[in-house]
């Protein structure tokens, strides 16, 4: 059994209490709410899109450790990446929390993948696994949606 | 039929009705799943009981020894089922003390119960503009099936506030009643905080302005003797996987002269008395009520499982889960950094709260890995969770098989997830 440790490393635990990018984006190109309606978990996430590269992400809503350090440390690695890159992370890193197969990222992205990896002690957890994937599938939502998804985001 | 004279229940008690011996430590020894799992600290009744092992072995017997249809061969095993199934009747009778067995409608649970009654006696009995009043306690089984018959008939729901403390504003109720008021459904114990209800004097004021009510007692008929005569209420829902029964099947009681004017809200085979193409006659009630094959292994299930808690003695599992609660009340409360949610000024086996700093799934996830069980999240009760001002919280409620060791279990894990939050 995993331990609750591998669950909340330091850095979940950092990132849960004092999160990065915690704030809404006047002018952002795209948002989109997640909601985990098994908790009640709200998230809305903004990207700043300019000629195919993030330029600035930030989230704001409230949520459990997981979900929270999730979205800070997503923001994080999305900035200055370009959609495509963006889209290999998202799948790269949701084979990664969901125990599949993940699939190959290009070399430049291998450093801000492991930056990730804290948030995998999720997979000992089945019933956690939504928290650290919500704010993404928000992002995924918004860039496929060109701007803004008419619905928020569903866990379920 | 008096629980002398009960031949189920004679020579297990002498005298009275309770076993004055009420012992949780002994009790859990009747429940398998305990043994199963051996240092699990379920503290989750709230949202469905344990089973002890003579409802196990009823209901796996039942399918081994008397199953076949009911009130349909005319063969000695089909016959045999039958008087199980009407003998469960008259179990669920005794349980809420209904003047007669015909009251007792056998359905899938709560939710099923409510849906019957806004279905058939909606609109049967409302027109455009009449007003329902909820409460702001409800959970969303007794929200939801009146906000549709809302949008079908155009009636209005009105909503009786929570006061400051967490228990129900009366006066505020009070002021909602009026000449349109024609129902009143509220829960008797709410399961998002616990607050016991002031039904009898809801029940009271509703009756003086001609208004029914439905109660909802999904948290009350596990743990407090219910009287639906001395009551008086109109109607009364519980389920049966939540008084230590097999889920899929619960109980509405209806007074017979409410049940007898409302009309059938499903058809099928049971409910009837003759159909052919141009015209069909209805049974009488309960059996219009019941279209269709019931939970027949379910519903003989349910009824040994209410003599169960007979045994053990409605009067004692209340003053267990009373005592169970103050003390869960006040070692929660001891712990600095947490917050419980109020309850009114009586609460009864359901322990809502809030750690500073350790959203409420969290916590859940950190519990479990110390083998405690609570629940985290709405509750099922989002409106009661927007009132409180909180997403989700975390709830501890109890059973007849919990104890004091339960709650410092619960008590040394929270402590255990405020180190690790606080690292």
């Amino acid at each position: 059994m995993m331990d609750l440790r591998d669950l909340y490393q330091d850095i979940i635990l950092d990132h849960g209490r004092k999160p990065r990018n915690f704030r809404p984006q006047e002018h952002a190109s795209h948002t989109a709410q997640g909601h985990n309606p098994l908790c009640g978990d709200r998230v809305t996430v903004y990207l700043t899109v300019e000629d195919d590269r993030i330029t600035d992400a930030s989230f704001v809503g409230r949520g459990c450790a997981i979900s929270t350090a999730s979205s800070s440390l997503m923001t994080e690695v999305l900035k200055g990446k370009t959609l495509d890159e963006a889209k290999q992370l998202f799948h790269s890193f949701h084979a990664s929390v969901t125990g599949h197969d993940v699939p190959a990222l290009d070399e430049a992205l291998e450093d801000d993948f492991e930056r990730l990896q804290p948030l995998t002690g999720v997979k000992g957890f089945p019933a956690r696994v939504k928290c650290a994937t919500l704010a993404w599938h928000a992002v995924e939502a918004a860039l496929k949606s060109g701007g803004k998804p008419a619905e928020p985001v569903k866990t379920e | 039929m008096s629980k002398d004279t009960d031949p189920r229940t004679t020579g297990l008690a002498e005298g009275p009705l309770s076993r004055p011996d009420f012992d949780p430590r002994r009790i859990k020894e009747d429940f398998p799943i305990f043994r199963n799992n051996p240092g699990v600290v379920f503290l989750d009744t709230a949202a469905s009981a344990q089973k002890p092992q003579e409802v196990i072995d009823a209901v796996s017997n039942f399918y081994a020894h008397d199953y076949a249809n009911v009130h349909r061969g005319v063969y000695a095993l089909s016959q045999r089922a039958t008087d199980h199934y009407e003998a469960a009747r008259l179990t669920a009778q005794r349980f809420l003390n209904a003047r007669q067995s015909r009251e007792i409608v056998f359905v899938r649970g709560a939710t099923e119960g409510i849906n019957l009654v806004a279905q058939s006696w909606g609109p049967w009995a409302l027109k455009a503009g009449d007003e329902i009043i909820v409460t702001e306690f409800e959970h969303h089984s007794n929200i939801v099936p009146w906000q549709m018959l809302r949008d079908r008939l155009g009636i209005v729901l009105k909503v009786a506030p929570m006061d400051a403390t967490g228990g129900l504003d009366l006066p505020a109720f009070e002021a909602l009643l009026g000449p349109k008021t024609r129902l009143v459904a509220i829960t008797h114990v709410a399961n998002g905080n616990g607050a016991v209800m002031p039904i009898e004097a809801v029940i009271r004021s509703a009756h003086a302005r001609g208004a029914l009510v439905l109660v909802d007692g999904c948290q009350a008929a596990p743990r407090m003797p219910v009287d639906v005569q001395a009551l008086d209420c109109d109607f009364y829902v519980f389920s049966g996987h939540k008084t230590y029964g097999p889920s899929g099947i619960g109980v509405l009681y209806g007074k017979a002269e409410h049940l007898e004017d409302m009309p059938p809200w499903q058809g099928g085979g049971d409910m009837i008395l003759q159909v052919t193409f141009e015209h069909t006659i209805y049974q009488e009630t309960p059996h219009k009520f019941e279209a269709g094959t019931p939970d027949i292994t379910g519903t003989h299930g349910l009824a040994v499982a209410l003599d169960y808690m007979e045994r053990l003695g409605r009067d004692n599992i209340l003053a267990h889960e009373e005592r169970l609660t103050e003390y869960g009340a006040r070692r929660l409360a001891e712990l600095p950094g947490v917050r419980l949610l109020g309850a009114g000024n009586r609460r009864l086996a359901v322990l809502s709260f809030e750690v500073e700093g350790v959203h409420a799934h969290d916590l859940a996830t950190i519990l479990d890995r110390h083998q405690v069980a609570i629940r985290a999240g709405h509750h099922c009760a989002q409106p009661l969770m927007d009132r409180l001002g909180v997403a989700a919280t975390a709830r501890a409620s109890f059973g007849v098989y919990n104890d004091e060791a339960d709650v410092d279990a619960l008590v040394a894990a929270v402590k255990a997830a405020q180190e690790l939050f606080a690292s």
